[in-house]
């Protein structure tokens, strides 16, 4: 698959419907990002407000560090996060698979099961995985959030990768096969390198659900075992305080780091 | 291809048909009362003889003070979890969550949890320091003996209003004040919001009767297209405090932070009667911690211990003992600590059973109107 | 390009799926079925349920309120799933054909705001939207307008609300089935002669409808469940399904009810993906 070049494509009107395309884009991620310029703008805010502006402080960010509940919030969030992602990534995946290669007797109930696990509201979830988890007497901890992470992500994970999947063309695969290779090797080094973008785009998406999430973690957490959604919720009748805009924002300027300077040694990769 | 092995017809038979025999048990289930009460397992807990989890609203200890001090004196190690609403903690209970120590209930949902086992019979024994306790906060309508919870911290609801603009405010109806149309935020719960239409209309705000609640649900009608919304009451302190707003309906504490940032602001507790809210300590069924939770219970009560509570949120205190401790311009301020003939008009809200699903309906018929 | 489906129940596929069938079984269906049996049973008083066979908790939705807030959800859902797809196809378009190097990075970029909790995120909206905020601030100093205009707390507040919140729903699926296509097939096309939007249309689109489809279900359904913005960004004075059904859970302790009103919204929506799929043929589901 050729990388996209200039040439015979952008003859004539071509360069309009460029520039229009580009402002757009650019126009949603002005919105997308719009809350985030605020929401850094008041961290460095002297006030606690998070909507009148006092004057240029860093004590937020003081505090944040000396807060440990927060930190401690953060850190339970990231540990869930990454492990209900990595589980549900690889379930979601097989499933995916099975799904859109495989015609079965049960095919349409698996389907909307599936889609069922997209549809129940929150509140029903939280409760009704409680009641489950203590009718099997099973402790409430962080274990507990990541399993209803896990539940609540598959779905979308499954989905994303199918759309993926479909008419995906397969005689990489089978020519791998024909060469010998075992069903596991020719998924490890063929199919998942061509779905990739689609795998890791459903991890995104899992993650970001997972990080964000309240009503259902409220309802399966136990003692002792905050995410940083239930601590800003928490704190949230004082109003947000600047606290939490400090943690966001080094959160955000970690990631963009970490964003940024990845792509750029992937790019440099693929030039060699 | 025959490469891959027939999975057959009759393997697949059994699996479903165990699942099937699986869920058919569960759906015989008829006629049994499903537990929701807080015995069965679920709970986190340390095994830990020294600890006490603690569930209660956010920022309603000093972090510096209150309970660093319980846990030096009493060698107890303490862990806090937040909520943010009475409901929430009581579904939370009622599925099963236990691992909790001590809660912090207000008002009705010591009703509700008295009468629905989810809390422990007190004994008190344990709490000398009960005697603490001003008359006026001893043996309230919800828990009449005190046999299931301790006061705790308690305030009231009324108007934040822009008193520069407006001039003095005495009465509710001034939040159905045509002129302010736009300029009115209401709080979106709703034993509060109808509180104040009862109250308006001169009923009790725990009132049950049909009339009285149709009547109150027409003024709510008439009320909606004067209001910017339905808010949580710390969400209309600063639509009030920026002037997005002229008049919010809010809770004590978030009246009084919001005047502390703005000057032209005031808060006003109607002439027509109010509501005295009261949050109270309790100690769920199943607790694992039984003893530090008395010991925490008795501490709070201590004359030290509510004064740092009071001094720290501005609330007030239901301890007499801790007046002398307690912050002069608090215990001045007629708003925090009101004279007599404005808290014989307070009202405190009461678990109205069966009805509750009545208000909750005529709330949402307003909100969708 | 050749979709070989397998038939029939074999070890492989079993295998595919058992992890899915364990965790969904699990932690899932059984939990359903609990909603499924409490759905038929009778709250109690200060909430709890006790079991039996009572189907008039069903009968209660048909209520000309519930029923409003039913109707209210499902086209607000339908609105907020057509905005997204309108606002997310040329920004996953943009991404994957004129991304070029930087196309990880941009799709990343496109999550990373959502890393912040929503609440901050809608609590500086409103900071944005009211009285004296950016928004108005700037319409005033482009002389669109003289005095401040109501932005915050109205209907359109909402669905921008909504909008903002379940793009990256639709925006993820896109990509991933955009990124696929082969892009020698759109050069092949063009050399022929055909312009760049018959391209698209004849071409792009079409092969990106797995993409479509997967991206409008992923918005639709949880936005006929949101109960969140309606609240932070609309003053409440929307109500939704979401709203009614987290109130009959707390507030009104009526778990039965509530129970009833989630398992009704379940059977619509998938009613409603199934009559989807249906009728854009599943032919299209697997891009074919």
């Amino acid at each position: 698959m050729g990388e996209n070049k200039g040439g015979p494509i952008y003859k004539g009107l071509g360069k309009i419907p460029d520039r229009a395309l580009f402002l757009f884009a650019g126009l949603v991620y002005l919105f997308f990002y719009a809350p985030i310029f605020v929401m850094v703008f008041f961290s460095f805010n002297e006030n606690r407000s998070t909507q009148v502006w006092g004057g240029f402080s860093l004590k937020w960010y003081g505090e944040l560090l000396r807060d440990q509940s927060v930190l401690d919030a953060f850190k339970t969030s990231m540990i869930v996060g990454v492990t209900a992602t990595a589980i549900a990534t690889v379930i979601g995946t097989l499933t995916a698979l099975a799904l859109t290669r495989h015609r079965f007797r049960a095919k349409t109930f698996a389907d909307s099961t599936i889609y069922a696990a997209t549809v129940m509201p929150e509140i029903v979830v939280g409760v009704s995985l409680l009641v489950f988890f203590v009718a099997i007497q099973f402790a409430l901890g962080i274990t507990t959030i990541i399993i209803a992470h896990v539940a609540f992500t598959i779905s979308f994970v499954t989905i994303v990768v199918r759309a993926r999947l479909s008419g995906m063309d397969q005689s990489l695969e089978e020519a791998a096969q024909d060469l010998g290779a075992n069903p596991v090797t020719t998924f490890l080094r063929v199919t998942l390198p061509l779905i990739l973008p689609g795998v890791m785009a459903g991890a995104l998406l899992a993650f970001t659900l997972s990080f964000d999430d309240f009503v259902i973690t409220f309802f399966v957490a136990g003692v002792g075992s905050s995410t940083l959604p239930l601590k800003i919720y928490s704190m949230i009748k004082f109003g947000v305080s600047p606290v939490i805009n400090a943690l966001s924002t080094v959160v955000l300027v970690a990631t963009l780091v970490l964003i940024l300077g990845g792509s750029r040694i992937l790019t440099r990769r693929e030039k060699t | 291809m025959g490469r891959e092995k027939r999975f057959s017809r009759g393997d697949f038979l059994k699996v479903v048909g165990a699942g099937v025999v699986a869920s058919s048990t569960l759906s015989t289930l008829s006629g049994c009362t499903v537990s929701t009460t807080a015995e069965s397992g679920g709970g986190g807990g340390t095994g830990n003889e020294n600890a006490l989890n603690l569930y209660n609203w956010s920022d309603y200890v000093n972090p510096k003070t209150t309970i660093p001090n319980f846990e030096k004196k009493y060698g107890v190690e303490v862990t806090q979890d937040f909520y943010s609403d009475n409901e929430a903690l009581l579904a939370k209970l009622q599925a099963g969550g236990t691992g909790y120590d001590v809660i912090v209930p207000s008002d009705y949902m010591v009703s509700v949890m008295r009468k629905s086992d989810i809390i422990q019979k007190l004994d008190r024994s344990k709490i000398p320091n009960f005697d603490n306790l001003s008359a006026d906060f001893r043996g309230l309508p919800f828990d009449p003996n005190n046999d299931y919870s301790m006061p705790y911290q308690w305030g009231t609801t009324g108007i934040l209003y822009n008193k520069k603009e407006l001039g003095e405010i005495s009465s509710w109806d001034v939040l159905w004040d045509t002129e302010y149309k736009g300029e009115i935020a209401m709080m979106s719960d709703v034993r509060e919001t109808m509180g104040a239409a009862l109250k308006l209309l001169g009923y009790s705000l725990n009132s049950t009767k049909p009339e009285q609640l149709e009547e109150a649900k027409q003024l709510l009608l008439e009320q909606k297209p004067l209001l910017r919304g339905y808010f949580a009451s710390f969400e209309v302190r600063p639509l009030v405090q920026n002037g997005d707003v002229l008049l919010g309906h809010v809770y004590s504490g978030d009246g009084f932070l919001a005047i502390a940032e703005n000057k032209d602001l005031d808060y006003a507790i109607p002439e027509e009667g109010a509501t005295r809210w009261v949050d109270n300590m309790a100690i769920p069924v199943g607790a694992e911690h039984v003893d530090n939770a008395y010991k925490f219970i008795n501490y709070i009560l201590g004359a030290k211990a509510g004064a740092s509570l009071t001094n720290y949120t501005y609330y007030g205190s239901p301890n007499e003992a801790a007046e002398p401790m307690i912050k002069k311009e608090i215990l001045d301020d007629p708003r925090i600590y009101p004279p007599p003939e404005v808290f014989e008009r307070l009202e405190v809200i009461e678990d109205i059973g069966e009805a509750t699903r009545k208000y909750e309906r005529i709330f949402t018929e307003v909100k969708s109107a | 390009m050749e979709e070989r489906e397998r038939s029939g129940w074999t070890w492989r596929l079993a295998g595919l799926l058992a992890p899915v069938t364990i965790w969904l079984g699990l932690f899932f269906l059984v939990p359903l079925l609990l909603i499924l049996i409490f759905s038929f049973g009778r709250s109690g008083v200060y909430g709890g349920i006790t079991l039996g066979f009572n189907p008039g908790n069903y009968l209660k939705v048909f209520d000309p309120l519930y029923l409003e807030i039913v109707g209210r959800t499902f086209v607000i859902a339908l609105t907020n799933t057509l905005l997204c797809l309108a606002l997310g196809y040329p920004l996953a378009y943009f991404i994957v054909f004129k991304g070029h190097r930087w196309r990880n990075a941009l799709i990343l970029l496109v999550m990373v705001p959502f890393w912040t909790s929503l609440l901050v995120r809608a609590y500086s909206w409103v900071v944005i939207l009211n009285g004296n905020g950016i928004a108005n601030r700037t319409l005033q100093f482009l002389g669109i307008t003289d005095e401040p205009v109501t932005l915050i707390f109205t209907p359109q507040a909402v669905t921008m609300g909504m909008v903002y919140s379940y793009l990256p729903f639709m925006v993820l699926p896109l990509y991933a089935a955009l990124e696929k296509l082969d892009v020698s097939l759109k050069e092949a096309a063009q050399d022929l002669g055909a312009s760049r939007w018959h391209t698209f249309w004849r071409v792009t689109f079409p092969l990106s409808m797995p993409g479509v489809i997967a991206g409008s279900i992923l918005v639709f359904i949880p936005s006929a469940g949101e109960f969140v913005i309606p609240n932070l960004l609309g003053g409440s004075r929307t109500v939704l399904m979401g709203n009614l059904i987290q109130q009959q859970f707390l507030q009104a302790r009526d778990w039965a009810f509530g129970s009833a009103l989630s398992v009704m919204l379940a059977v619509l929506l998938l009613g409603a993906i199934m009559f989807y799929i249906r009728r854009i043929g599943t032919d299209k589901l697997e891009g074919v």
